[in-house]
């Protein structure tokens, strides 16, 4: 599924990006590559941009980017 | 023209001495407290200035060794990578490599890495350590660490690095004196980390390397940490200043891409996968997580400042809260100085016999430093709220709550808090915007900025309501309304100019939202302060000998040629070069139902727009002062045009407001929009299009309102 479809709260790895511009390529150097884990912490007031957690911080994307970021969902714990 | 500042180079060969001590250069990740610890290292021996070609700030200090020896850092600013995607981070990767003629290739490097985020600082890291300079790497907020369950073996990635790696708390000095032992080392070890290239670009990457060093006459390891770099980040933001590649490399450059291109591969994203899995093997040997936490004092935080109904409470509240301070805290000393300085004009007059120099010292000089030190206390508040946002980490929430709204005129969330400044003075607001990436929604965000209502229209909006409204006939609210109105107007054409500007001539991509939502952090005062003082001044220097010079200007046209003696203020006014220029310009404002004396009022608002209204208290020779406008009104109402007509009808006095919505008469604005553009293109394209529509508006509004029968 794609990650701007990951509800709120629910945890997911990183399959793959359908997209390699300037924008996808700075994501994974803030660390957001295939295999990593995320979680969808919530979405701006206004529902657009998401934060998201992964290694141990929290990030903003907007959906816009979201929609390229094709993620699997973790087993719930 | 005023030159960019500039900074003196550090002191290098020529200092006496059997070795020069070396330059460290300071760079980190944004948030991970890079200031903080610049402060501390050098204390108030700093210099602050841009480099040249380019708005991103320098910031030089002086550290001192145990010994007393000083050392020369200069802090870079904060990046996440070197492949720059903005500016900043582009200034950052140049200085490293050694590609700015202004500033030396440093000798030695200060990392400073985030303990609580270790994996992602790592990255930025990985490529310095690539450089093949010496480094130290400062594992800072080492105390965060801890709070949030995470033991950080010290020596063990000492050992994984091979570089210095002192722990530290730049908040409250713990580690300062270890780093400047390690400073003040004679020798530095150089890492011995060692990462596999890919493969497949290792001979791109060969290729590159061997041209850099042959045609950019760069040294090997430096030329294969730029080749790397140059294949992660094909279109790499440039920035003014900086040396550019050979056409050699360049060739090769190209040539490769479009192999890789045809081929379909992505090999910029390998080559960060590939440091990922090598920081990936470094992060498990060294973090040791303590269990899990629950959540974090700032998750708790951000449950309510982000959320959908609280958030917006929060973010108005602490606006209010900034507007409030702003417009009634800031009254006290702006009273106190306004009293001073009259006290002090009153004095030379007492003291000196009467005359020109007399009058240019006390209304030229003395009104001109006035009205530059009275905005002062609302700059220093606007300031210290802005460096108050930034530094607790609230200026991220207020960008992320209000993309969604900014996205619909194609700009993004970090424009906010600079055009919310601008409310207030649009010059702090101006200086914000160094705070947005993307080189065009920063200029989109400077170019609309002085539409927002500043609180120097505020008393000339306050004198045409009264004279528009008389106040004991009309409801408050019906002035209130009024009031709003222009408020409503100046936001409307700054967002409408935004979405004009965004799809016309500052046409670009959608601009991204890859933000940090740093964990909230309690501010040190003192970071706080400087940062303010640092603007200030910066104010005081730009804007003030602006509006100091325009004042002694006004000054002298308004008091010469001389009147014969006796003749009453209005008098000379109306004789003297300024009445002249306004007799110039009256044909040219006559369609907006404005006379030459109100032509006057606009000139003299180039200082100030505030000042428009004692012209018009000089022009109408009314005797009137801040707390009370009821003479200045009552003369404006009896004004007459030659043929007798009513010069102030309601009319225009509602034109006049529209006027003072749209134009751009503020000088110290223009000369703090050529500092931050950089050019003059942009202020006078600035000064053109805002005064354009302001007549086109005004033009429309007064003739519409005449054949309506209002006028």
């Amino acid at each position: 599924m794609k990650l701007s479809e990951l509800p709120v709260g629910a945890s997911a790895v990183v399959r793959e990006f359908l997209n390699s511009g300037a924008a996808f390529i700075r994501l994974r150097e803030m660390g957001l590559l295939a295999g990593t884990p995320v979680t969808l912490i919530r979405a701006a007031p206004m529902g657009d941009p998401l934060e998201i957690k992964l290694r141990g911080y929290h990030l903003t994307l907007r959906k816009s980017e979201a929609e390229h970021v094709i993620v699997e969902l973790a087993a719930p714990k | 023209m005023i030159p960019a500042p500039h900074i003196t180079r550090a002191p290098g060969g020529g200092v006496a001495g059997p070795a020069r001590l070396p330059t460290y250069a300071l760079v980190g990740n944004p948030n991970c407290g890079k200031s903080t610890l610049f402060n501390a290292l050098t204390g108030l021996k700093q210099k602050v200035g841009n480099y040249p070609g380019v708005t991103v700030e320098k910031k030089v200090g002086t550290a001192y060794t145990q010994h007393g020896q000083p050392i020369t850092v200069i802090d870079l600013p904060g990046a996440y990578s070197l492949a720059a995607r903005s500016p900043d981070e582009a200034v950052t990767r140049d200085v490293l490599l050694g590609r700015r003629g202004d500033t030396a290739m440093p000798d030695r490097i200060l990392c400073i890495v985030d303990a609580t985020n270790l994996e992602r600082n790592l990255y930025l890291l990985h490529q310095i350590l690539d450089l093949g300079r010496p480094v130290i790497v400062v594992l800072n907020m080492m105390d965060l660490a801890v709070k949030a369950g995470l033991n950080i073996r010290v020596a063990r990635l000492e050992h994984e690095l091979g570089v210095p790696v002192i722990a530290c708390e730049a908040v409250n000095g713990k580690g300062i004196i270890d780093l400047k032992l390690a400073m003040s080392r004679a020798d530095l070890p150089l890492s011995r980390h060692a990462w596999d290239v890919p493969a497949p670009i290792a001979p791109a990457v060969a290729e590159l390397q061997a041209s850099l060093t042959a045609s950019d006459g760069k040294p090997p390891l430096i030329a294969r940490a730029e080749a790397l770099l140059l294949l992660t980040d094909p279109d790499s933001v440039r920035v003014a200043g900086s040396t550019p590649l050979s056409a050699r490399t360049h060739d090769i450059l190209r040539g490769w891409q479009e192999r890789w291109h045809a081929q379909g591969t992505d090999w910029a994203g390998t080559l960060v996968n590939s440091r990922y899995e090598a920081i990936g093997l470094i992060a498990a040997e060294v973090v040791l997580r303590q269990g899990t936490t629950g959540p974090t004092p700032s998750d708790k935080i951000d449950a309510v400042a982000t959320h959908p109904v609280w958030g917006w409470l929060t973010l108005g509240a602490i606006m209010t809260l900034l507007f409030f301070s702003i417009f009634t805290l800031a009254e006290f000393p702006m009273n106190f100085i306004d009293d001073q300085i009259a006290g002090l004009a009153n004095q030379v007059k007492d003291t000196m016999p009467a005359g020109d120099l007399r009058d240019l010292i006390t209304d030229g000089a003395i009104a001109g430093v006035g009205g530059v030190v009275i905005f002062l206390p609302q700059i220093l508040i606007l300031f210290f709220f802005i460096g108050l946002l930034e530094s607790t980490g609230y200026m991220a929430r207020a960008a992320f709550i209000m993309d969604r709204l900014m996205s619909r005129v194609g700009l993004n969330g970090k424009s906010f808090i600079p055009l919310l400044s601008s409310y207030a003075c649009a010059i702090p607001g101006i200086m914000a915007t160094r705070t947005i990436e993307d080189h065009k929604d920063r200029l989109v965000t400077i170019l609309v900025a002085p539409l927002m209502s500043c609180s120097a229209r505020l008393p000339v909006y306050l004198l045409m309501i009264a004279a528009l409204v008389p106040g004991e006939r009309v409801p408050v609210a019906t002035k209130v309304g009024i009031m709003l109105l222009m408020y409503f107007l100046g936001t409307f054409g700054a967002f409408g100019f935004a979405w004009l500007f965004k799809r016309t001539l500052l046409k670009g991509e959608p601009p991204i939202m890859i933000m940090e939502l740093p964990p909230y952090r309690i501010p040190g005062f003192k970071d706080v302060t400087l940062h303010m003082l640092e603007r200030a001044w910066i104010f005081l220097r730009r804007a003030g000998t602006v509006i100091l010079g325009i004042s002694i200007l006004l000054w002298f046209l308004s008091a010469y040629p001389k009147a014969p003696a006796g003749a009453p203020p209005q008098a000379q006014l109306a004789q003297s070069f300024a009445g002249r220029a306004g007799h110039a310009l009256e044909p040219a404002i006559k369609p907006l139902g404005f006379d030459w004396q109100i032509g006057i009022g606009l000139i003299s608002s180039f200082a100030a727009r505030e000042v428009f209204v004692s012209t018009m208290g000089v022009v109408f020779n009314a005797e009137s002062d801040d707390q009370d406008t009821a003479p200045l009104r009552q003369a404006l109402l009896e004004a007459r045009w030659p043929d007798g007509r009513v010069l102030f009808t309601p009319l225009v006095c509602f034109t006049l407001m529209i006027f003072y919505v749209f134009a751009m008469q503020c000088i110290s604005t223009i000369a703090v929009v050529r500092r931050e553009t950089n050019s003059w293109r942009w202020p006078l394209f600035q000064i053109g299009y805002m005064t354009g529509t302001a007549w086109v508006l005004s033009f429309i509004v007064y003739q519409s309102g005449r054949a309506l029968g209002l006028g």
